[in-house]
């Protein structure tokens, strides 16, 4: 009973112990282990990293597990971890065009250098249930090594070759007498790069070495928030809230003409300047999915129309959050490229402020806990109105 | 388990008479946006539900079926959509415009002109051309109630005022049998003359948005413009690096990383037949 919650201690307790039999259920039914969570549900673990702000899929396994497969849940189990964790320093900025490439796509260009590199995506995949997976089977053999380059001039690429099951489209007939001297060093250039060397694209100048990277877990966002605390806030916000600003955009609620220049997933390396030694030590790799997005910009009185970019990064295979990131992040560039404000994803103020979804969640939520000595004034408030106004009606009524 | 069973080309004959009512009606009223009751796909939205829907749904055992993405027939989606109704509905497929009774396009319309006997379904994502103007439906439905189109007049004449031209280069808006103003789906504005008077029967069909159009044969289409600044499809003034073609729309291939580039044919049916023609010639 809800009066419990006043003085219910055993009834917390209870509601804690009845919590735990849930989430076993059926003790007939073996129990889950991490290892299968973090294998099979890999792109949960994925999103629990990349929202949780915490790469460790261990932990995101053991918090998907805790949760019962509530994901929010899940994330807010890595994040109250993850805050009591202490800093040491900030890594170096990691390299995504060195990235060990799983997946790389660009809808921008029909073919490009490193080739289009599907990698493991339900794309074109046909939504008809699988019922053959309904029932458990013994593991199917490896796949052998189906590298399918269909072009000598792109074959060089080592991240791809060591790659089992990728496949690289060329899209054109390989009697195409193009060019073969593709430089084995650039061999997954950047799209937004290409773009560049033709001064087509807004440069991205990287940022003031000597100025610290701002973190909002260390410090209070206040607005306007700058490029990396934007990003930042959007790399950590709701994967759904950033679909649906993000989708709005598209539907005409603050319209910004995106292509997707490109999406890339795979290892990268990260590093961190050990100050004893003097230089920058590995400190291992991690899996990330970034997203560019080209966007039209129609120029303005001293600049030439040029496009712009939208950005999104996210750690794991975590291509829909790093799609809407970018989408929402040219959004809220409106301001600065002059661009008038008037839709909710235009808006920096509205959408930083909602988009982390264990803010969301626990004040949404808290409308469960006890109100009701707010209650009782706002009856009393409310009794009182009417029998005021009751009483000037029937004066009214005694007047006529 | 029990295994679930799919009709001939996926949809249920109900929603396919659904479909069709909605297609009749959009065929009588010539670029008239009629609502009708998208189903759930097997495809995500924005894929292609629309056309994949008005395909199925028109699609007979007889019919002969092509499918381009970017106007070719390799492209993944167009792959992928091929292969959904070669599985669900066991139909002869085809590359060959000429050949096709029925060609599903996302994106272009062929270069090869078309007959009678085909429809062309387009897959369309936005089908309001107002849209972009005017976010809201209830908004948009009232302005192509009375005609009103001065708002799209106005935005065009703001193109010239500033750059000097119209800057709109995809889903060029038109005007369909001298009354209502249409989305031809994001085709370049290359492709808009051959929506004009084209013997081909063309529906457009939007999943998500849940609206079905259409251009019945032989009818009036005009690319909205000014006397003073007359439309102008616009291609890459190149030639074609494979066939030679120098008046087909054109791809744009990045071949390395230091400015090489190489422009084919974006309809790849239309390049591999010039190009077989000349080895035979």
């Amino acid at each position: 009973m809800y009066v419990a919650v006043k003085g219910g201690e055993r009834a917390i307790d209870n509601a804690h112990r009845l919590l735990a039999e849930k989430r076993r259920g059926d003790p007939a039914v073996p129990e889950l282990t991490l290892e299968q969570i973090s294998e099979q549900l890999a792109l949960a673990c994925d999103r629990v990293m990349a929202e949780g702000s915490l790469y460790d899929r261990e932990l995101a396994a053991l918090a998907i597990k805790q949760a019962r497969g509530d994901l929010v849940e899940a994330i807010f189990l890595v994040r109250a971890y993850r805050t009591t964790l202490p800093r040491f320093g900030a890594s170096e900025p990691i390299d995504t065009g060195a990235m060990e490439i799983r997946r790389r796509i660009s809808a921008a260009f029909k073919d490009l250098p490193g080739g289009q590199v599907l990698g493991p995506t339900f794309d074109y995949t046909h939504r008809l249930l699988d019922t053959t997976l309904a029932e458990t089977s013994p593991s199917p053999s490896p796949h052998p090594s189906t590298v399918i380059v269909r072009e000598s001039g792109r074959s060089n690429n080592n991240d791809v070759s060591n790659e089992t099951d990728t496949e690289v489209f060329t899209g054109y007939p390989a009697s195409a007498g193009h060019d073969e001297s593709v430089s084995s060093t650039a061999a997954m250039p950047r799209v937004t790069d290409i773009l560049g060397d033709d001064g087509l694209i807004e440069p991205c100048l990287p940022g003031d070495p000597d100025v610290p990277v701002g973190d909002l877990t260390r410090a209070p966002l206040t607005f306007p928030a700058g490029r990396d605390l934007r990003l930042q806030n959007l790399a950590r916000g709701d994967e759904g809230f950033l679909l649906a600003l993000g989708y709005s955009t598209q539907r005409g609620y603050g319209r910004t003409h995106p292509f997707a220049g490109e999406i890339r997933m795979g290892e990268v390396e990260v590093e961190f300047m050990a100050e004893e030694v003097g230089f920058a030590v590995p400190l291992g790799s991690i899996t990330l999915t970034e997203c560019q997005m080209i966007n039209q910009f129609r120029g303005s009185a001293t600049e030439p129309p040029q496009f712009t970019r939208g950005y999104g990064l996210a750690f794991g295979h975590s291509e829909r959050k790093v799609m809407a990131m970018a989408l929402v992040d040219r959004a809220l560039r409106a301001g600065e490229l002059g661009e008038e404000r008037k839709a909710p994803a235009q808006d920096e103020e509205f959408v930083l402020s909602h988009s982390d979804n264990v803010q969301a969640t626990g004040f949404v939520e808290h409308l469960k806990l006890p109100h009701y000595v707010d209650f009782q004034s706002e009856l009393m408030l409310i009794r009182r109105m009417r029998a005021e106004i009751a009483t000037r009606d029937e004066a009214r009524e005694a007047a006529e | 388990m029990n295994a679930p069973a799919y009709n001939f080309a996926y949809l249920d004959e109900q929603t396919k008479r659904m479909i069709r009512r909605a297609i009749l009606k959009a065929i009588a009223i010539p670029g008239y946006q009629v609502p009708f009751a998208s189903r759930e796909m097997p495809m995500p939205y924005g894929w292609g539900t629309g056309g994949v829907q008005v395909t199925a749904s028109i699609l007979g055992p007889d019919d002969v079926l092509k499918v381009i993405d970017q106007g070719s027939d390799d492209t993944t989606n167009a792959v992928s959509i091929r292969k959904f109704f070669a599985k669900t509905a066991a139909v002869r497929t085809t590359t060959r415009t000429a050949e096709a009774t029925i060609i599903q396009t996302r994106h272009r319309i062929p270069e090869t002109p078309l007959s009678e006997d085909q429809v062309l379904v387009f897959q369309v994502p936005i089908p309001e051309p107002l849209r972009f103007l005017e976010p809201r439906e209830t908004e948009t439905r009232r302005m192509h109630a009375l005609a009103d189109y001065g708002l799209m007049h106005v935005k065009l004449y703001e193109d010239i005022a500033r750059h000097g031209h119209i800057a709109t280069t995809y889903a060029y808006p038109v005007k369909v049998d001298g009354r209502y103003v249409m989305d031809p789906s994001p085709t370049p504005k290359f492709d808009n003359p051959k929506m004009d008077d084209c013997a081909a029967l063309q529906l457009f069909g939007a999943g998500r948005e849940k609206r079905i159009y259409a251009i019945p044969p032989h009818t009036k289409v005009v690319s909205l413009d000014f006397e003073d600044h007359p439309f102008e499809p616009s291609r890459t003034p190149k030639t074609c690096g494979l066939c030679g073609a120098d008046d087909t729309y054109l791809d744009e291939v990045v071949t390395d990383d230091k400015g090489g580039r190489l422009f084919v044919c974006s309809d790849s049916d239309y390049c591999g037949e010039r190009r077989g023609a000349e080895k035979t010639a």
